[in-house]
């Protein structure tokens, strides 16, 4: 029985082999480029795999899900941000080379990047000549400016991140131009000329590039402007225009004819068309990549399970695959409000005592789940360096006698009983918290699973002091990934003890280090790139000291290489795929 | 037609079912013949074959678990080995029958004249506006009054002896030549029974057709029949004309059917006395005579009746025959001296 | 009235059970906000969307949207949605009752095709087992009929088509679907399979309904009549046998479809298919409360209508239920 399975399984395997060569050969003969990539596991990591300038074509995608929005002004998805580049050009953007050069920003509708003033309170883009929405407007900076500000009104547009209205200088009671239509906003942006744009925040920001690199600043023409409509038809300034748009079902994007090259330092345009289908069934997905018959899973999330024993069996399915690292990190809070995590060197003990493997394991082992971490930022954040305080044992186990030691030096030395939660639908963060029950019980830790829905797991359970507390939540199930790849991106809501709100709803439960907190005002006011970046360390380490923070695993996703596509290669900054620069060999 | 062979002649009839617990030998060696504008009754009780005989005549039967031997000749042609083909046409055509309830052998979506209709077009290639007008007339024949009114009505909407009309009408819409009405009167109430039987009676003699009328009730047979054919476990077990049936029968069966059937002639208050005991199982009949175990006479025989199973033989009657050990002498004391004074006894 | 009923019980549902469960005003406007917002921004969004009214207030306003209409503000400009307005989906801002009628077109392509197909299949398959009960092929449908019951659509659906799109390349894959009226080849394609897959599930079912309804009428009375006229054996089984078998199975049918209608919610997920049954999954993943009442309505008018129909149906087909 178990032998002809396995034949069968091979047989089919053997067959999808023959078809994708067959494909491959197809594609070859028509491709005059001849580039030879050769298809193998994370061929298209830090490289680009099968270069070619061939133009033409269509690009197929699809989604499981649904856009949060099409709006540059109100979209908060990576992948999202990642394609609309397509049809937007925000004033800068992540870089789209492959390897570490992706995490850094480039200008795009800016000249170069934003040049602080004021101690870096004030900062100034200016905007290329000659760019034009796709009726053939030119963009102005005034442009920019309504796009901005209209993404602040959150009753319209509730799903966008709220960074400008948090740092710019708004009015008082400012809600947006539609409310608030003639209110002067000069205090937060200035526009002197067409080509200048100043924004004025409240306090100094070194990093603000982050925030110009974000889609809000994407130009919208006021005259155009639908609302909440408006990601029905967004008017275009990239390459490609929409051509249809079924909200909920399919849209289409084909060339925009009042896009210049000239005007554009890295876009290649190499398709005639994208055709994204939105509601697909996962599995679905993952099986039409591996056929051939689409190109992109546009949300860049990686296999489902049913796909991922498959390619991961099989070696010819397997070289079909990149294996990217997130910028998210899938950790365990130890707090330090719940006795006798009060005591520093009973939450060590948890550190010593926590078998690795087996957490990583619980996420889908090194492939699908992640690389251990040791320490709370990711290795792609410009500026991470390894801190790892806590020895594991040899095999990442878990060591014992360093976690009795601990627990002696706490006064428990038999260890002692707290709860552990997570949320109730995601099996993975069972997993998670049964693995720590398991690890943690040998050295005489008892941890009891304390399950709770994720729709309300931080705003009244684990992300709720009060609750934490009364009911002895000592370790919380927890994850976090960054807005962009910058330590303030990533650190900002999960380690400064500012966030934690008394009602609930942070995910920052166990980081409560007055020192941390001005490490980071500190690091967020430099406006030096370098110096910022050894700050983040900085706090990296001194909450590792502080072991508040069982840091898991860094999380990796398995994705489908597209393969009838040239140009193929993973943007550090949004871990899947570029976008902007594929073609059809 | 070969010389001397009647209109109907069934010879060595038998049909088995093989089933699970053995094969059940409902019909098991039946002879007889019948002519153009005679009634043979076949008369005995549930189970003992009758309607297993006639839808066998029918040729309708499953040919994947029933086993039919014998023959069947019908107007010089043998049917039992004739092809299925053959026989459907003939079917309906120059053979027809009618069963007991009428209310649930018409199908209950269709209108009474649909079906007629549909029984017409089987056998003959005409219109359906020809063959409905073929239907009123036939419904009118048998006395349903405004045919071409209730030509359209549903079963259901019929009156029982309506239905029964009915049923004739579709039976005799193709003019067979032979008709085999199976209980065409037990469903019926009595004085719809008797409407019935006279309807039959002169349907019969106009069109000359020969007619097989199986029933419980000796009365039908008194009142249709020439012949009678009495049938026990599958076999027949005494065969006479009519008024020999009633006047000088022969077998302590039938003796026995004579007390216990009702009889339309007779007062309803009569007392009837059953058979003792139960019909024989067919897949594995008694011993011996088959009706022996049932019979107040078989120690008269001198064992013969439990170990020999009796041929069917001449009897004191003209063309009369059964099947018993007794001689005919002492049959015919019996009757006289021991039964019949019995069975007429206040 | 039934309708009313009905929709006002699914409101009344889709109101409580989230409060029930500890949910707030707050957390319902969660849903309607992206990740990481401010708690200002929630409590600006429940407010808009009227959470904090209470329940009737909320129906009230609701079943007046359907009769008149009702405005809603993006903004930069206020959209009408016009009578019927069934909702209005703050997600994706759209009024739901166009959107609804934009996928009714592909569940009914989808529903009517299988119905064919199972129709078809069914129905011969059991009346041929009827016919020839205990036989080699009787059991085999059977068999066959007892795992198309037990095989959940997704399994033979992610089989179908790993087999046969995938790897065969005979039918289309998943998502593909085009309108009857853009392309008809296309459209027959695309749905080829999913009419197989669903079909089968059904036609499983009908099989053994089938089969027991034939086995019942062909040992029936009027069943021997028609014989001894001298029918065609054909004819005895179609016209008479499965005519009467039908009644029963067409009661069935006319359900089946009515709530396939409402959406063949695991064969369009399966394939991707832009129908009803998609919509409410799609809606349910997003949490999009407007679109789900809609589509729960609308299923629930199939439904109602299909019953009806049904009885309507029975009364035409069994002359004694007319006429009685
Ligand atoms: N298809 C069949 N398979 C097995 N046994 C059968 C089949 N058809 C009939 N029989 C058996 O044959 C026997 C004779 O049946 P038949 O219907 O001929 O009796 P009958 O004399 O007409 O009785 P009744 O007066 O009740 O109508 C019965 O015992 C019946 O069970
Ligand atoms: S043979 Fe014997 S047992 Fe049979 S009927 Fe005659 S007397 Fe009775
Ligand atoms: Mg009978």
């Amino acid at each position: 029985m178990m032998r002809k399975t396995r034949a069968l399984v091979a047989g089919t395997a053997a067959l999808a082999l023959t078809l994708s060569a067959a494909a491959c050969g197809g594609s070859d003969s028509d491709s005059s480029s001849g580039s030879g990539a050769k298809a193998e596991f994370n061929a298209a990591l830090t490289k680009v795999f099968n270069a070619s300038e061939k133009k033409g074509g269509t690009i197929k995608l699809a989604n499981a899900g649904d856009w949060d929005s099409l709006d540059p002004g109100e979209t908060y998805y990576g992948y999202s941000w990642n394609f609309l580049r397509l049809y937007a050009r925000g004033l800068l953007t992540f870089n789209p080379v492959p390897g570490p050069e992706g995490n850094e920003l480039t200008p795009d509708l800016a000249e170069g990047m934003g040049t602080p003033s004021d101690g870096g309170k004030t900062w100034t883009y200016k905007i290329r000549k000659g760019v034009k929405f796709e009726d053939g407007t030119e963009v102005t900076s005034k442009d920019v400016k309504y796009a901005v500000l209209r993404s602040t009104d959150k009753e319209t547009f509730p799903s966008g991140p709220a960074y400008f209205e948090g740092f710019l200088n708004l009015p008082e009671g400012y809600k947006g131009p539609y409310k608030s239509k003639g209110v002067n906003t000069d205090s937060a942006i200035t526009t002197p000329d067409d080509q200048t744009i100043v924004f004025h925040l409240k306090s100094a920001f070194g990093g603000f590039d982050y925030i110009a690199a974000l889609p809000q600043t994407a130009p919208v023409p006021e005259a155009k402007d639908t609302g909440a409509k408006y990601k029905e038809h967004v008017i275009s300034t990239g390459p490609y225009k929409f051509e249809t748009n079924n909200l909920g079902k399919d849209f289409k994007l084909v060339r925009n004819d009042q896009w210049d090259q000239a005007t554009d330092p890295f876009r290649k345009a190499l398709p005639d068309a994208y055709e994204v289908q939105l509601n697909v069934n996962a599995d679905d997905i993952d099986n039409r990549l591996l056929s051939g018959d689409l190109d992109i899973d546009i949300t860049g999330t990686g296999v489902q399970p049913a796909a991922l024993g498959r390619v991961v069996g099989d070696p010819a399915l397997k070289a079909q695959t990149d294996n990217p690292t997130l910028a998210r990190l899938w950790y365990t809070s130890i707090n330090p409000t719940v006795a006798p995590f009060d005591n520093i060197d009973c939450r060590k003990a948890v550190e010593y005592a926590a078998d690795r493997v087996g957490y990583q394991t619980a996420y889908g082992g090194p492939l699908a789940g992640g690389e251990i971490a040791t320490s709370v930022l990711p290795p792609q954040i410009p500026g991470a360096a390894k801190v790892d305080l806590y020895s594991a044992g040899a095999d990442n186990t878990g060591d014992a006698a360093k976690a009795k030691e601990a627990l002696t030096a706490c006064g428990q030395p038999n260890g002692f009983a707290t709860n552990i939660s997570y949320r109730a639908e995601r099996p993975k963060e069972k997993a998670a918290a049964e693995s720590l029950q398991q690890s943690l019980g040998k050295v005489g830790i008892q941890l009891t699973l304390k399950p709770f829905p994720q729709g309300d797991y931080f705003s009244q359970y684990a992300g709720n002091p009060g609750y934490v507390k009364s009911n002895n939540l000592g370790l919380v199930v927890n994850g976090w990934g960054a807005d962009w790849n910058d330590g303030f991106g990533f650190l900002s809501q999960i380690v400064d003890s500012r966030v934690i709100r008394e009602t609930g709803g942070s995910s920052n439960t166990s980081v409560r280090i007055p020192e941390v907190d001005t490490m980071l005002d500190a690091a967020i006011a430099e406006t030096d790139a370098a110096k910022r970046e050894a700050a983040w360390a900085a706090i990296d380490k001194r909450v590792m000291e502080e072991a508040v923070i069982f840091p898991g695993i860094v999380a990796k996703s398995l994705i489908i290489r597209p393969k009838r596509l040239s140009n193929v290669f993973v943007s550090e900054a949004f871990s899947m795929y570029d976008y902007l620069s594929l073609g059809v060999a | 037609m070969p010389e001397g062979q009647a209109f109907l002649e069934v010879k060595d009839l038998k049909i088995h079912f093989p089933t699970d617990d053995g094969v059940v030998r409902s019909v098991d060696g039946l002879n007889f013949k019948l002519e153009r504008g005679k009634t043979l009754g076949i008369v005995g009780e549930s189970g003992s074959g009758k309607s297993v005989t006639s839808l066998g005549i029918m040729g309708i039967y499953n040919h994947r678990n029933s086993q039919i031997s014998g023959e069947i000749w019908l107007d010089g042609d043998e049917i039992v080995s004739a092809d299925r083909e053959t026989v459907r046409k003939l079917r309906g055509n120059k053979l027809a029958m009618i069963f007991q309830d009428p209310l649930s052998a018409m199908h209950p979506y269709y209108t009474v004249g649909a079906q007629i209709v549909e029984a017409y077009r089987v056998h003959h290639n005409v219109s359906k506006k020809v063959a409905r007008k073929h239907a009123v007339d036939m419904l009118g024949r048998v006395g349903i009054p405004q045919p071409d009114r209730r030509v359209d009505d549903y079963p259901h909407q019929f009156s029982g002896g309506m239905r029964q009309r009915a049923m004739i009408a579709m039976a005799l819409v193709n003019d067979p030549q032979l008709l085999i009405a199976d209980e065409p009167t037990t469903a019926l109430d009595v004085t719809v029974q008797a409407q019935i039987m006279d309807l039959m009676h002169d349907l019969q003699a106009e069109f000359n057709s020969a007619l097989i009328v199986i029933t419980h009730d000796l009365g039908v047979v008194a009142e249709l029949a020439d012949e009678v054919l009495v049938m026990y476990g599958g076999r027949c077990i005494e065969y006479a004309s009519a008024t020999t049936i009633f006047d000088q029968p022969e077998h302590p069966y039938t003796w026995g059917l004579l007390g216990s059937m009702p009889r339309m002639d007779r007062a309803t208050q009569e007392r009837l006395v059953p058979i003792p005991g139960s019909p024989p199982s067919l897949i594995n009949l008694p011993q011996g005579c088959s009706f022996s175990p049932r019979c107040a006479f078989e120690d008269r025989t001198g064992g013969l009746g439990a170990t020999v199973v009796p041929e069917l033989a001449r009897a004191g009657g003209s063309n009369h025959l059964v099947r018993c050990h007794l001689p005919t002498e002492e049959r015919q004391r019996i009757w006289a001296e021991e039964v019949k004074p019995k069975l007429e006894a206040p | 009235m039934l309708l009313f009923i009905i929709s006002a019980a699914t409101f009344s549902i889709f109101y409580m059970v989230p409060r029930l469960l500890g949910g707030t005003p707050e957390t319902l406007a969660t849903r309607y906000v992206g990740r990481a917002a401010t708690p200002e921004t929630v409590h600006l969004i429940a407010e808009k969307l009227g959470f904090y009214d209470p329940i009737w207030v909320q129906y009230g306003s609701w079943v007046k949207a359907i009769f008149v209409g009702a405005d809603y503000d993006l903004g930069a400009s206020v959209e009408h949605c016009a009578a019927p307005c069934f909702g209005y989906s703050f997600i994706t801002h759209n009024a739901v009752w166009p959107e609804l009628i934009d996928r009714l077109p592909v569940t009914l392509s989808l529903a009517i095709g299988a119905a064919i197909l199972w129709m078809l299949l069914g129905l011969s398959i059991g009346t041929l087992s009827a016919l020839r009960r205990g036989s080699f092929l009787d059991r085999a449908a059977m068999t066959f009929s007892l795992a198309g019951v037990s095989l959940p659509i997704f399994f033979t659906g992610m089989i179908g088509l790993l087999l046969f799109s995938y790897t065969l390349g005979w039918t289309a894959p998943g998502g593909t679907y085009t309108p009857f009226l853009e392309n008809p080849g296309e459209w027959f394609y695309a749905l080829l399979l999913p009419w197989i897959v669903l079909a089968l599930q059904f036609s499983a079912q009908y099989a053994r309904l089938t089969r027991a309804g034939m086995l019942e009428t062909m040992g029936e009375d009027y069943i021997r009549t028609a014989r001894a006229k001298g029918l065609r054996e054909r004819d005895v089984t179609v016209k008479h046998g499965l005519r009467a078998a039908l009644t029963p199975i067409l009661t069935i049918f006319g359900l089946d479809f009515g709530l396939l209608l409402g959406g063949a919610v695991l064969t369009e997920q399966v394939f991707s298919l832009p129908g009803l049954g998609k919509y409410a999954v799609d809606a349910i993943t997003n949490n999009d409360l407007p679109k789900v009442l809609g589509v729960t309505l609308m299923a629930a008018f199939f439904v109602v209508v299909a019953n009806l129909i049904v009885d309507l149906f029975y009364a035409v087909v069994d002359p004694r239920v007319r006429l009685g």
